[in-house]
């Protein structure tokens, strides 16, 4: 039965059913039942059982009621109730049932696949249901038999028709294929491979040789590769038209162990390999183009990043191409969200560049253009003006041509020139004012000279004047003295004695007058220069003497003590013999004069240390208080200058005593005790020298 | 007495400031000399030459014709070239006293000078031939 099965080869649902049924008859005989029955099998799916199943039903003419059992409605229950391989009791409600038939589902699962049917026996007695029931497990069993049986006869054949399928794509390939044994023996397997390995359909020495060849060169490539050490790549030769052919070779191991076959599938890369090296070389030369002009490009980028001017490339419609950083600076506003002015700015420069280029486009036919432009720089808002160059680039046939555009930023050159016109002007300025201040120098100069020889004038004139006064003032004093004289003398009669003491005050005070205006002469003189010193060697004892001789009225009428001491051996002087007697006359009667009682004293003696001569004269007068040992000194002062002082004098001796001496090299001093007496002290050179 | 009546010393006063002038005038006067004034140079001159004075007293500082020049011209004159000049000068600037003697002065007075000091000067250079005895 299983062979018949076998045999019998069904594919198709009817062929399968055919089994079935004969089966089914035999088994029914075999049970001597008499029993109609029909089976129906599905192999897939419930849905599929069902469907299959009715029209299994009503090919066998089973009414439309049976069939309607069948229905997805009753189905639920039916699957419920069943087990794999087991025939189920089970009552189905078959509203239309044919009188006498008995349905008997069958469930069947091999190796999980359901697999359903349905016995339906038709003049079934009731009493033979029971065996009924066992004759439907039997058949259960037999089912699930019969299904693995078909199964694997279905893919025996299955087997077998892939295998001629794959025989034909096999010899179909045009790449040859080799079935290699464990040593590497090639067994050619389609078309493709004879032609290389052999045998040769068509005899001949060349061929076999070339078929012999190639043999051992594969195995050779095989050895290599089973030892993991060759390429795939395996050079053969055609036999056909001897020329060598590269194959790549990819292998596949079938089965386990050293022994086991290799399978080789050779390719001819021939052609492709040329190819591929060509496009290789190709795709070299153009990476190296490439790179070459990226370099070339990126070089370029620098080199115009690296310009410090504006450079702009148009395309030749009037859109820019390229910018370098900073023309980005004025042309681009950088971020959408950029100030309002900077976008203005922007906008505003992107206009005058615009305008210019269109305006240089259209007039020029020179290749090299150049024009100026005042820009704004966005950052700063300032002025930018620049001078711009422009130069063609050579166009496209038919096309107008395209531009570089610098824009040199003239700012630095314009201050400079800014500045450079400032220096000039200040340069000028300044000579100006250098030629100015000269003048005025000189102009100062000028008036200084006149100033100079106008004081020299006031100074003579001064001189003079005084001279005048001093002889104006002499000529009627002459007359006052002299008839003051000569009426004391009593030339016009005697006088009564009143008469001759007022004039004795008349005369004493024409005196003083005449005492007055020569101090002021002798000061006047000094001061102008007009009192030249006369140098001469004299004796200090000499001029003393003299000196006392002449003053002896005044010392009588003092009634004083008037001494000379001078030291021994003094030595000769050399000085102004008049000046020096001049101011110890004065010394000697300003002592006079504050001295009410007591002695005049007139030293004189030689410091060798420094060679001078100190001269010195002491009284015992009224003194000098601390606070006015200066003043004394000064024109017109006396210690009381009060209008009704006591002592007479015109105040000027002392300031000519200290003029003198410090025209004879010397200075005087005083020590004084209030009070008790003076010493005026001078010390003059021994011997003054002109200087 | 006849000898002094017979010749009295003639002494010419030459002086701008009639003040002074008559002053030493009347006391030359006083003194028994016989004095003349001159207010000029040029008048002095008139004088000198006309009267042949014993000695000439002279202020240098005179209106046109000044002292020195007078003196000068005293001087250059054979019949006033033996007569003493006297200067006598309101100057006491120095130089003065050099350039009167440049100019012939025999001797020079500085203003204010007394008149006994002018007498005194006078009758030095009036003594030698002869001088009147002094009336005081």
């Amino acid at each position: 039965m299983d062979t018949a099965i076998a045999e019998g080869g069904a594919r198709t649902g009817s062929e399968q059913e055919t089994g079935l049924t004969a089966l089914l008859e035999g088994l029914l005989e075999a049970d001597n039942a008499g029993i109609a029955a029909r089976l129906a099998v599905d192999a897939v799916t419930e849905n599929q059982w069902a469907d299959e199943a009715c029209c299994l039903l009503q090919r066998e003419g089973a009414s439309r009621a049976e069939t309607l059992a069948f229905s997805p409605r009753n189905r639920r229950e039916q699957g419920s109730k069943q087990g794999p391989g087991l025939v189920t009791d089970l009552s189905l409600e078959v509203p239309h049932a044919a009188p006498g038939a008995l349905y008997l589902p069958i469930a069947v699962a091999p190796q999980g696949r359901a697999c359903r049917g349905m016995l339906v026996c038709r003049g079934v007695q009731q009493q033979s249901k029971a065996t009924l029931l066992r004759v439907a497990r039997s058949l259960g069993l037999a089912l699930r038999r019969l299904a693995e049986l078909e199964r694997s006869l279905v893919s025996e054949r299955l087997l077998r028709h892939e295998r001629t399928q794959l025989d034909g794509i096999v010899a179909a390939l045009p790449d040859p294929i080799l079935v290699a044994d464990g040593d590497g023996r090639a067994m050619p397997t389609n078309a493709a491979a004879r032609r290389l390995f052999g045998p040769p359909l068509v005899p001949g020495e060349g061929r076999r040789r070339a078929m012999a060849l190639n043999e051992s060169l594969f195995r050779a490539a095989w050895a290599s590769q089973a030892l993991g050490t060759g390429g795939s790549a395996l050079f053969l030769a055609d036999p056909e038209t001897g020329e060598d052919r590269l194959f790549e070779q990819l292998t596949a191991r079938t089965g386990a162990g050293p022994a086991g076959t290799v399978v080789s599938m050779l390719r001819d890369v021939t052609d492709l390999r040329r190819t591929a090296d060509e496009l290789e070389a190709n795709y070299r030369r153009m990476q190296r183009l490439e790179a070459e002009s990226r370099a070339e490009r990126d070089q370029m980028d620098l080199i115009i990043d690296a310009v410090t001017d504006p450079i702009v490339v148009t395309a030749p419609d009037g859109r820019i191409v390229l910018m370098n950083r900073p023309a980005e600076r004025l042309f681009l506003a950088g971020d959408v969200a950029a100030a309002l002015p900077v976008r203005q700015a922007v906008r505003e420069n992107d206009r005058h560049f615009s305008r210019f280029m269109t305006s240089l486009m259209e007039s020029a036919h020179e290749t090299r253009l150049r024009g100026t432009l005042m820009l704004t720089d966005p950052q700063t808002l300032e002025p930018v003006p620049v001078e711009v160059h422009a130069g063609k680039l050579p166009p496209a046939a038919g096309e107008r041509p395209g531009m570089v555009t610098i824009l040199h930023d003239r700012s630095e050159a314009l201050e400079n020139a800014r500045l450079c016109t400032e220096l000039r002007r200040a340069s000028d300025e300044l000579e100006e004012k250098v030629r100015a201040a000269t003048a005025e120098l000189l102009d100062r100069n000028e008036q200084l000279r006149r100033q100079h020889l106008a004081l020299e004038q006031a100074s003579a004139l001064k001189t003079q004047f005084l001279a005048n006064m001093s002889h104006e003032f002499r000529t009627p004093l002459n007359a006052i003295l002299g008839y003051t004289a000569m009426l004391l003398q009593g030339v016009s009669g005697d006088l009564p004695a009143p008469a001759k003491r007022h004039l004795t005050r008349v005369d004493s005070n024409a005196r003083h007058l005449l005492g007055i205006i020569n101090d002021i002469l002798d000061i006047s003189r000094i001061e102008s220069g007009r009192m030249p010193l006369t140098l001469t060697e004299f004796s200090l004892e000499e001029l003393i003497a003299e000196l006392l001789a002449e003053a002896e009225p005044v010392i009588a009428k003092s009634r004083l003590v008037v001494t000379a001491q001078t030291a021994q051996g003094l030595p000769l002087v050399r000085s102004d013999r008049q000046k020096l007697k001049q101011v110890l006359l004065n010394l000697v009667t300003n002592a006079l004069k504050f001295t009410h009682e007591g002695s005049v004293t007139l030293e004189a003696a030689h410091d060798p240390e420094g060679d001078q001569m100190q001269l010195r004269v002491r009284d015992t007068g009224i003194g000098v208080a601390p606070s006015d040992r200066e003043r004394i000194f000064e024109d017109f002062r006396q210690a009381d200058n009060s209008p009704t002082r006591e002592y007479g004098g015109t105040g000027l001796g002392l300031a000519i005593v200290r003029r003198l001496t410090e025209m004879l090299g010397g200075q005087v001093s005083l020590e004084s005790t209030l009070g008790e007496g003076s010493t005026f002290s001078v010390a003059i050179p021994r011997r003054l020298r002109r200087r | 007495m006849s000898e002094r009546a017979a010749r009295r010393r003639v002494v010419l006063v030459v002086d701008d400031f009639e003040d002074n002038r008559e002053m030493y005038i009347e006391y030359l006067s006083h003194h028994g000399f016989e004095a003349l004034g001159a207010a000029t140079g040029t008048q002095a001159l008139e004088l000198a030459f006309a009267h042949r004075p014993d000695a000439v007293l002279m202020d240098m500082s005179l209106p046109g014709l000044d002292g020195w020049e007078a003196t000068r011209r005293l001087k250059a004159d054979v019949r006033t070239a033996g007569t003493p000049v006297i200067a006598l000068t309101g100057h006491v600037l120095a130089g003065h006293s050099q350039r009167a003697a440049e100019a012939g002065c025999d001797a020079f007075l500085s203003k204010p000078c007394l008149p006994e000091l002018m007498l005194q000067t006078v009758r030095r250079f009036t003594a030698a031939e002869g001088a009147a005895d002094d009336a005081t």
